[in-house]
């Protein structure tokens, strides 16, 4: 569904990603960690059509997104939806007409139908009593959540997490893992999952990528992962404070 | 020697810069034109940025115009007495607020407020991932910020050039009989009499081009926005900068055009 091969980016000079190969199969819930600034939401970015490698290509369900024409992208596009770190929410749209600007966009429901729909995702998220706030009145999680809700609306068939659960407390990080994994359940929807918080990630990955120094050096089944012999996987999934991974 | 190829490799880049963004801004200008015909469906969003560029600038206008008559006035007239042909200055003051003052005072004001404004918001939204989000949503940046963001200025430039217009009249007017001696009649016949078609419609027409050019070289310098609040900060002062520059430029060139002798 999702595959990149021997992808390359560099930014001013500074290589973040250095020959990132993977796939994901349809359905499939995959998550990336990582330390900060390894090049996690890169990735997330390049299968978004966001950012073009300089090397290497991106494929979705095998058509080739990046440099692509722009209609091409915008279809691919259609079938996916990211749930960003910030929320990324517009400032002078109210929750309920966020969730909304999608629909409201594509112009394909009548008024009734797209209020019933984001009705039914801003309940489905713990939302329906912040339906009529702006984002400025909203807590970081809630954010993060009407984003989710604004995703859920066009039904796609590949999320992209940026960290998910960071900043929600740990009732509310469990009603989005649970989330994810009904929407795979179903929908048979692929997820692509950046996360620090591995135990977000044990619960809901298929398998995790641990990505280092512009590199994927261990991909697995969590269990497999939990249980590695490779020292940074290792000092990373423990959260180790000594290791090979140096800490400046 | 390596200091001389250091400055040529500046200005080289500096040129080569300049011409990316301008380039830039004239594509991002005629796509978002690509989506005139949403004009009704953008009606909100027009509406919202009309506001801003209507009434939240409507009291720095105000005093700008009434001064600008008034020191326009003062100056002018105060050398015409010395002629004894201060009853002329309502001639003057017409002629120089129709043909430059009015729209150079009206874009100026809203470069300040509103351009800078507009580049701030596009650029937080740049840094803060809502680009992304349009993007991933298939909402395309320029039609749903851009072309209703050229679509106010461009009809609200001509409406307070207007404005300054006639409120430097009225300022003029008052200083004339204060400090002048001309009547109120004398003042107001003058000007009906120099009340030049030509000057007033290529004044609108300044105005006009200032709202196109302003609305997007700050949409422009928004979506070029990065590295954060410090980038979003350099994106609108920036876009000030070339704004006001651009205002200068293409306000000569329309006035050379115009009125170049025997045109």
């Amino acid at each position: 569904m999702i595959e990149l091969s021997k992808v390359r980016k560099s930014f001013e000079g500074r290589l973040v990603l250095d020959g990132v190969s993977l796939a994901l199969d349809r359905g499939e819930t995959f998550v990336i960690i990582g330390m900060s600034g390894t090049g996690k939401t890169v990735t997330l970015k390049h299968v978004a059509g966001l950012l073009d490698p300089d090397e290497g290509d991106v494929l979705i369900g095998g058509v080739k997104m990046n440099g692509a024409a722009d209609d091409v992208k915008e279809r691919l596009r259609m079938k996916m939806g990211i749930v960003f770190q910030s929320g990324a929410l517009i400032n002078w749209l109210t929750v309920f007409d966020n969730v909304a600007l999608p629909l409201v966009e594509r112009r394909l429901l009548p008024d009734a139908d797209i209020e019933e729909i984001v009705d039914e995702k801003l309940r489905l998220l713990g939302l329906s009593e912040a339906k009529h706030k702006m984002p400025g009145e909203l807590s970081g999680g809630m954010k993060k959540r009407v984003c989710l809700a604004r995703v859920l609306v066009r039904n796609p068939e590949i999320i992209l997490y940026d960290e998910p659960t960071a900043g929600l407390d740990p009732v509310m990080s469990r009603t989005i893992n649970n989330l994810i994994r009904q929407m795979k359940k179903d929908f048979g929807v692929t997820s692509m999952v950046v996360t620090h918080d591995m135990h977000s990630a044990y619960d809901i990955a298929d398998r995790i990528a641990m990505l280092y120094n512009g590199s994927i050096i261990q991909c697995d089944v969590p269990e497999k992962i939990r249980d590695s012999d490779n020292p940074i996987v290792r000092q990373f999934v423990r959260g180790m404070v000594e290791g090979p991974i140096a800490v400046d | 020697m390596k200091g001389l190829a250091d400055i040529a490799s500046f200005l080289g880049r500096s040129i080569l810069h300049i011409l990316d963004f301008s380039g830039y801004t004239i594509l991002l200008f005629f796509r978002s034109l690509r989506y005139l015909p949403n004009v009704v469906r953008r009606r909100h969003e027009i509406a919202r940025q009309m506001f801003n560029a209507g009434a939240r600038t409507f009291g720095v206008i105000t005093v700008v115009s009434l001064f600008t008559g008034m020191i326009l006035t003062l100056q002018t007239g105060i050398a015409l007495k010395d002629y004894g042909m201060e009853e002329n200055i309502g001639n003057i003051v017409i002629a120089t607020l129709t043909r430059e003052m009015g729209p150079f005072s009206a874009a100026i004001i809203l470069i300040a407020s509103i351009g800078s404004a507009m580049a701030a918001e596009l650029g937080t939204m740049k840094v803060s991932e809502e680009m992304d989000a349009l993007q991933v949503m298939s909402i395309h940046p320029e039609d749903y910020l851009v072309m209703p963001r050229v679509v106010a200025l461009t009809v609200m430039l001509p409406v307070a050039t207007i404005y300054v217009n006639t409120l430097g009249v009225i300022g003029g007017a008052v200083i004339a009989e204060s400090h002048l001696g001309v009547s109120f009649q004398t003042f107001y016949l003058h000007v009906l009499e120099s009340l030049w078609f030509k000057a007033t419609y290529v004044g609108l027409f300044k105005a006009f081009v200032f709202g196109m050019a302003i609305s997007s070289i700050s949409c422009a310098h928004g979506l070029r926005a990065e590295n954060g609040a410090r980038g979003v900060g350099r994106a609108t002062r920036n876009s000030v900068v070339a704004s006001f520059l651009v205002v200068l430029i293409v306000g000569y060139f329309i006035t050379d055009i115009f009125f170049r002798e025997g045109l």
